[in-house]
């Protein structure tokens, strides 16, 4: 299980973190990781352009295949902000994994919902309900 | 209790001060926290759970959109023209833009560089202001049109009639903006004159960032009237279109309604988003070809597209609260740089409101596509 | 050398009462304000447990209300619309205002940090607010219960919550309120127990309360948010029109109850794990044996909280789902009965060849056992599709609900009380009188739940003011037990409460447990732990020996030999 295993490995770090507490507070303790302002700068440029590129892509007539298309370059933003300005290629394993766990939750309840949504429409009479 | 060291009870000098600090314990370490990084990884697990609960949250609108998108394409396709894509792009860049301040001002954090942290959360605080001016400007067009969440939305006719002067909600929208930046101003001005440095670092960004919400607001009319020219007429002539059938079929029967939709060729070849739409006639069989079909005169309706403002509604509104939400602990953090208080062991809050500062935008990167660029 | 209960700390204990009172959390500091403005973690658990205490009353008040009205067939007290009102709020004041926050909230709080060895939660400001907010959403459900009259039920269902003239916005307001203080406490005991464990707390050495709270934080965290959306979508619904659950604007309302259930089905573990919890502490400490299959309860802990997300359908079988989404969920509905029973016959394994101690706390415990094994199997009826064609909507899902809800959560939220108790306060209560309540509240319990059951099958539909004659019988049964209950847990209420006045100050250790709240004083002093304690096996008794002189366990002097017990 997934769970377990981060826990484990976070206790690792765990156990050096305290032994490291018993030295006291002086020096430098290394947990902060500066990003460098030339990745910093290429990942925002990286963003516009592909801002630009989906911007450029819906004039393009791509069918069913738009939102896929759209949304394939949407999670590409997402995962350089996430990666690089969240700076999760640093964090704990745990946050990573709790992160990404939280997606299947996400996935779970769009999935059912929708499933169920387009398997009862044919239930529902059409136009046998007038708007207000 | 050989192994055990238990002599809690012999804490009394704690006794006294609730949140007392240890001897060993400087001011930015909490009391109940051993060392620094003790105390980070708590706020950096803490500031992740909440945004997973800030995705959850969110992701109960993309689950109502997805139904609905997924359900009734028809309705997305027509009722996203009126939204003004230049606007959205550039909203998505200013966004885009004060997540590169913020990531550098928690690199700035990270180094001790409290002015660059101060210049940074300025910028980003500014960015915010821009975009909340900008969304001030799409909210007010729409609502004059009649735009509205379904239970208010006014179906739309051919030629609207454009507004002389600023609309009225633009002026509801610019009243709390524009107190604000009398305010700020004037404590910008106290400050410079009783030389208080801290205060000016506090003031100055501040004032700035009210006087980019009217910037935004600038850029919003002058990009959306440049708009109406061509995208507006676009979108309308669709709506004329689709007003006109309904007008045109009237009181008819349904099966009326189907024959007519066989025999309404594009008799505008002109309104491309016309043309290109899939058809979607709720009544409609499974017969109609996906091209070559005008939007049906149900769509613009409070029950079609009307649902379509609904949920844009709800989830541009719920994203510019987390917006406002992030300029207030933004300026928390401005004030806390300006007094200096950040180093290498204690960079945290600049840290944690940059997660959600971040997940502002990473949800903005998803709702841009999904809700401006249907074609 | 003992540093907890030596003959030192003894004559500091009897020196305490006879005139400089020893600082503890609940005397350290005086005033309204030290209460009011605390940031300890003991003392915003106590609050909480006022709060949630009176929040009970007010429900079972309401509950003993609704039960005198059904004790003839026709119309008795109120309309058939009081009657809806009344039913509304006994729900959503049980549910939101009571049994989601008892555990975890007023126990937990307490505990969470004491059991882990920490000094304090990780964000004790954030603890705080949760419990403003608390306070917050139940002065929005007062509104709501003052005004005009909320008469949806607990699940606001979608249309007629979107017609009804009662106050749902401020309704739902209160929840969403109540859902932030619900996903901060979750969040602040997730990052307590990853990142304040001292050393040599690893996560098998942690009590199985703290994985259960765990567990329970995880679905908090997860759940709630979409009970958030869900209602300021219906509050929306109402202000705005926005027509999302309408279906007068091609809005859909069982879309509503599938967002409301991605909540409210996990919500129902985040009622019964924490008492899942309570009871694995419970049984293995008056059995004075450890606990049997630790690993499996700390597992399948995680389990239902995580299989607790794939079973929310199976609330709306009949409520227009497709059949292929009704057969997926009836089957995932299952899988949940799983770890339960793990944890059941784990249980059960604690108390065989254990020295069971009949004291009021196990007394509970016992209770628990037998109420949540029938409330469990109940529900295998339920989450049958054949089955809940015809038990849906009737008094067998009442019961179903009250017995794992109540019979579940609550014994155990009372079991744990009385076990605590001394610990919170310091004070011992009358054992017999314990005792007696128990058995009260048993007896009370079944008598009212039972004949529900055979109502239910035979066709009596819940939420009715009236019914027919063929029931009046069963009805009174019902009726007559839930007064008893009633008695019972005012009997509870009387004991606690004496105690207070005339209660003889407790030991550190009344119960001969070993978990860490064992090791410091009752009540524990405001710092918990001074330096982190070093942290062995929490279930391993060998070297707890009862002392007469202190009136509870003492740790075993090396060279006394073993096997000596209360």
């Amino acid at each position: 299980m997934a769970h377990s295993h981060a826990n484990q490995h976070e206790h690792h770090e765990k156990s050096e973190g305290h032994a490291h507490a018993g030295h006291g507070h002086h020096g430098h303790h290394g947990f902060a990781h500066p990003s460098p302002i030339w990745q910093l700068l290429a990942v925002f440029f990286a963003l516009l352009a592909l801002t630009v590129l989906t911007v450029y892509q819906s004039t393009l007539d791509l069918g069913n295949m738009e939102i896929w298309a759209s949304l394939t370059i949407a999670t590409i933003k997402a995962a350089l902000v996430i990666l690089f300005f969240m700076h999760m290629i640093h964090d704990k394993p745990f946050n990573i994994i709790m992160f990404l766990g939280t997606l299947v939750f996400v996935a779970l309840f769009l999935g059912f919902t929708l499933m169920d949504a387009h398997n009862y429409k044919d239930l529902i009479e059409p136009g046998s309900i007038t708007p207000k | 209790m050989s192994a055990t060291e238990l002599d809690a009870s012999h804490n009394h000098s704690h006794g006294h001060d609730d949140h007392g600090h240890d001897h060993d314990h400087p001011a930015w370490l909490a009391h109940h926290f051993d060392d620094a990084e003790q105390q980070f990884d708590s706020g950096k697990l803490g500031i992740w759970l909440f945004l997973i609960t800030e995705v959850l949250f969110f992701s109960g609108m993309f689950c109502a959109y997805a139904m609905y998108r997924s359900l009734h394409p028809e309705i997305w396709t027509f009722s996203s023209q009126f939204l003004n894509e230049t606007l959205g792009a550039i909203n998505t860049g200013v966004l885009l833009f004060s997540s590169l301040t913020m990531a550098w001002a928690v690199r700035c954090a990270m180094l001790g560089q409290n002015r660059g942290v101060v210049a940074c959360t300025g910028m980003t605080i500014a960015c915010a202001a821009i975009f909340l001016g900008v969304k001030a400007v799409e909210y007010s067009h729409k609502i004059d049109l009649g735009l509205l969440p379904a239970g208010f939305y006014v179906p739309q006719v051919a030629h609207p009639e454009h507004h002389e002067g600023l609309s009225k909600w633009l002026i509801y929208f610019m009243i709390v903006p524009g107190l604000l930046l009398v305010v700020l101003t004037a404590w910008y001005g106290q400050a410079v004159a009783t030389a208080n440095a801290v205060q000016k670092q506090i003031a100055g960004p501040l004032s700035v960032s009210a006087l980019c919400f009217f910037l935004g607001v600038g850029l919003g009319l002058y990009l959306e009237s440049g708009e109406a020219a061509e995208h507006g007429d676009k979108a309308h002539a669709a709506a004329a279109d689709s007003h006109d059938a309904a007008h045109a079929e009237g009181d008819h029967a349904h099966e009326e309604a189907h024959a007519s939709d066989a025999a309404h060729e594009p008799k505008d070849a002109a309104t491309p988003a016309a043309t290109e739409s899939a058809s979607t006639d709720s009544h409609a069989d499974a017969s109609h070809a996906a091209d070559n079909e005008i939007i049906s005169p149900d769509v613009n309706k409070p029950n079609a597209a009307g649902l379509f403002f609904s949920i844009y509604y709800c989830m541009t509104g719920v994203h510019a609260i987390h917006i406002i939400a992030g300029i207030l602990v933004l300026t928390w953090v401005l004030v806390k740089a300006a007094q200096g208080q950040f180093h290498s062991e204690y960079f945290g809050p600049v840290d944690y409101v940059g997660l959600y500062w971040h997940l502002v935008d990473f949800i903005w990167i998803y709702l841009f596509p999904l809700l401006y660029l249907i074609t | 050398m003992s540093a907890v209960v030596t003959p030192g700390s003894v004559q500091t204990a009897e020196h305490s009462q006879s005139h400089r009172p020893d600082p503890n959390y609940l005397t350290h500091t005086k005033g309204f304000l030290s209460w009011a403005l605390t940031l300890d973690h003991k003392r915003i658990g106590l609050m909480y447990l006022v709060g949630i205490l009176t929040s009970f009353l007010l429900g079972g008040i309401l509950a003993l209300l609704l039960r005198a009205e059904l004790f003839f067939p026709g119309e008795q007290m109120f309309s058939n619309d009081g009657y809806n009102q009344l039913f509304t709020l006994h729900g959503a004041v049980m549910v939101f205002l009571f049994i989601i926050p008892s555990v975890p909230a007023a126990l937990g709080n307490f505990l969470v940090p004491v059991m882990l060895g920490a000094k304090d939660v990780a964000f004790p400001r954030l603890n705080l607010s949760s419990f403003y907010l608390w306070l917050a959403g139940t002065a929005f459900f007062l509104v709501a219960l003052f005004s005009t009259g909320l008469d949806t039920g607990w699940t606001f269902y979608t249309p007629y919550s979107t017609l009804t003239q009662g106050p749902v916005v401020a309704a739902t307001m209160g929840v969403f309120i109540l859902g932030f203080s619900s996903i901060f406490t979750g969040l602040n005991f997730i990052v307590t127990i990853n990142t304040m464990r001292p050393p040599g707390m690893t996560w098998f050495r942690m009590p199985l309360f703290l994985w259960a709270t765990y567990a329970t934080s995880i679905i908090q965290v997860l759940a709630t948010p979409v009970l958030g959306i869900t209602v300021l979508l219906l509050a929306a619904e109402r202000v705005l029109k926005i027509g999302i659950f309408d279906p007068a604007y091609n809005g859909d309302p069982v879309a509503f109850q599938h967002f409301f259930w991605f909540y409210s089905h996990p919500a129902v573990y985040i009622m019964i794990l924490p008492a899942m919890g309570i009871i694995s502490e419970l049984m293995s400490v008056h059995s004075h044996k450890a606990i049997f299959g630790y690993r499996m309860i700390a597992y399948s802990s995680v389990a239902i909280a995580l299989f607790g997300f794939l079973v929310w359908g199976h609330h709306m079988f009949t409520s227009g789902m497709a059949e292929v989404t009704t057969i997926i969920f009836s089957a995932l509905t299952f899988t949940v009965s799983i770890p339960s029973a793990i944890k059941v016959f784990n249980w059960l394994f604690t108390m065989y060849q254990g020295t069971v101690s009949m004291v009021t706390p196990m007394c509970y415990a016992l209770a628990f056992l037998f109420l949540f094994t029938i409330g469990g199997l109940t529900g295998l009826f339920l989450g049958s599709l054949s089955t809940d064609r015809h038990l849906h909507d009737t008094y067998f899902v009442v019961a179903h609900f009250h017995y794992v809800m109540m019979g579940g959560t609550l014994i155990a939220f009372l079991g744990g009380l009385f076990h605590w108790w001394p610990k919170m306060i310091g004070k011992m209560y009358n054992e017999l009188g314990g005792q007696i309540s128990a058995l009260v509240v048993f007896i009370g319990f079944n008598l009212t739940f039972l004949p529900q059951f055979v109502m239910g099958s035979r066709g009596m539909p819940r939420r009715y003011a009236q019914y027919d004659k063929e029931f009046e019988f069963l009805h009174q049964l019902s009726t007559v037990g839930a007064f008893v209950l009633g008695m019972g847990l005012f009997i509870a209420a009387g004991v606690l409460l004496s105690s207070l006045f005339r209660g003889r100050k407790a030991p550190a250790n009344p119960w001969g447990g070993d978990t860490l709240e064992w090791h410091c004083e009752s009540p524990p002093p405001f710092y918990n732990f001074l330096r982190p304690p070093v942290v062995k096996d929490p279930y391993d008794y060998s070297r707890l020996v009862y002392d007469n002189r202190v009136g509870g366990y003492v740790e075993r002097p090396e060279d006394r030999a073993s096997g000596s017990h209360k």
